[in-house]
């Protein structure tokens, strides 16, 4: 049975809804082991005042939205920032800060950093600058924000339809690859 | 037999109204930190964003059966509990179950909840859950002892355990026990102070401490389930402090202006204070709160 286009209609109203929620309600999890994460407490806190927004701190991985990797990755955290991507709840997003998210920046040549992001977690948005400023990571966030109220933040989707490049990618990078295949 | 539709809308409509006004308080009590923070702090209606968000949630992992059950114990001890307590003073739609000994059996209800997650918790394997809850079965174990003399003092005042009673006896503004036995009314409120979980008794949830502790493994629609529940409670809790000493309410305008000035009382002392340790925590519960407890009861008896 094909849905008329009422039916249609009541889902896209549907989505509407849902994504205006998941829009104004971003919680964050600061995987803050880069340089980067010196920038999120005044992000946070009086001076620019995030919650404004509807973004706040999250605890845990499983209550969380988005994945803040702030600054370089090396080999040895990326297997822990896989892990927590992989249990968070879908839909999630995934904001790359800083320069060194984007192409390595100043350790596009170290032994033991990764250089771009995008080939081992789906990224929805970068923030760039070495470091970028409060005002940056705001006007990140409200980019996702509208990514999301398009419907255009579909990471979780792409990682899964793409999963066997991203293990592949993945595991030329840690080597030990001493956890389950599925972290979900 | 007749079918009582009044009861029926009042069935359908009290927990609505504990959400919304719930929600709406969880949020207003953002907006109130924020100020106090020197922020502008995130709209009224934030909570409930919150909510919608968790619940449009696309995937819900669990690690078992209990899990998935200790979000809806919680829900089902919260409307429980909510449906026992008289909302408005002489209303028929809004006291529901009322009966003699409701107030006892509140007692037992409002644990049932706490116990239900700690079930669910248990499952999911996390060792922060699992220091949560011990945290927080420890601290009702503190809580429970002021809270339950303030509640014998009052019964043993009005020689009754009915709260319809209790309401009926506080008609006029100076029957008030507030006014009547402000002891009982001081050492209910430090109880209040834990039952909460606000700071500095906030050992069980402490965020940068134990994770969120016993939701830390909870994502998703079981969250959201949990948020609902944790504010039909809130409301439940005030909704029977208002009953106990200041005399209940006979529209929603004092309801909700009594409810509020109960409420501001855990979230301003949260506000200013940081965080006990779990032992220091007890040990406060069972020195002045209990001290004043039992001087309540001793005034009554007197």
């Amino acid at each position: 049975m094909t849905p008329n286009i009422n039916e249609k209609d009541k889902l896209r109203i549907r989505e509407i809804v849902q994504n205006f929620a998941r829009k104004h309600s971003l919680w964050v999890l600061a995987y803050g082991t880069g340089c980067g994460a010196i920038e999120i407490p005044p992000t946070m806190t009086s001076r620019y005042d995030a919650e404004r927004f509807g973004i706040t701190g999250s605890a845990t991985p499983r209550q969380a939205d988005v994945l803040l990797i702030t600054g370089y990755l090396s080999t040895k955290t990326l297997k822990r920032v896989i892990r927590t991507y992989e249990q968070m709840q879908a839909p999630k997003y995934v904001i790359g800060f800083g320069s060194c998210t984007i192409n390595g920046g100043m350790y596009w040549d170290s032994y033991n950093t990764i250089n771009a992001l995008d080939r081992y977690i789906p990224v929805d948005v970068y923030i760039n600058g070495c470091m970028p400023r409060p005002e940056a990571v705001i006007e990140g966030f409200i980019k996702l924000q509208n990514l999301i109220a398009e419907g255009k933040a579909n990471g979780a989707e792409k990682y899964m339809e793409n999963l066997e490049w991203y293990r592949e990618n993945q595991k030329k990078i840690i080597h030990n690859w001493q956890m389950p295949d599925f972290n979900w | 037999m007749d079918i009582n539709w009044i009861k029926i809308a009042g069935f359908v409509l009290t927990p609505v109204i504990a959400f919304v006004v719930g929600v709406t308080y969880g949020g207003l009590v953002r907006n109130i930190t924020a100020r106090i923070q020197n922020r502008f702090g995130p709209p009224v209606w934030q909570n409930f964003l919150d909510i919608t968000k968790l619940y449009s949630k696309s995937t819900a992992i669990h690690h078992g059966w209990m899990q998935r059950l200790g979000p809806a114990f919680a829900l089902t001890a919260s409307v429980t509990s909510l449906f026992f307590i008289p909302v408005l003073r002489d209303s028929e739609m809004f006291s529901l179950l009322s009966f003699d000994g409701d107030l006892i059996f509140l007692l037992y209800m409002m644990v049932f909840g706490s116990l239900g997650m700690a079930l669910g918790v248990g499952q999911t394997g996390n060792p922060n859950s699992a220091i949560g809850v011990s945290r927080g079965l420890s601290q009702m174990v503190g809580y429970e002892i002021p809270f339950v003399l303030a509640l014998v003092a009052i019964m043993v005042q009005y020689q009754t355990t009915n709260l319809n009673e209790i309401l009926a006896a506080q008609s006029q503004f100076t029957d008030w026990i507030i006014f009547q036995n402000p002891f009982a009314f001081a050492a209910g409120m430090l109880a209040l102070l834990g039952m909460m979980g606000y700071a500095p008794f906030d050992v069980v949830t402490a965020p940068a401490e134990l994770a969120s502790g016993p939701p830390s493994e909870f994502g998703g629609k079981y969250l959201a389930v949990m948020m609902t529940s944790r504010s039909i409670f809130a409301f439940a809790k005030l909704v029977l402090f208002t009953d106990l000493f200041l005399g209940g309410a006979d529209n929603f305008i004092t309801l909700v202006i009594k409810t509020f000035a109960i409420y501001m009382f855990p979230v301003l002392t949260g506000i200013v204070n940081p965080r006990f340790r779990t032992e220091h925590s007890i040990q406060f519960f069972w020195k002045w709160p209990t001290v004043l407890g039992i001087l309540a009861i001793i005034i009554v008896v007197w």
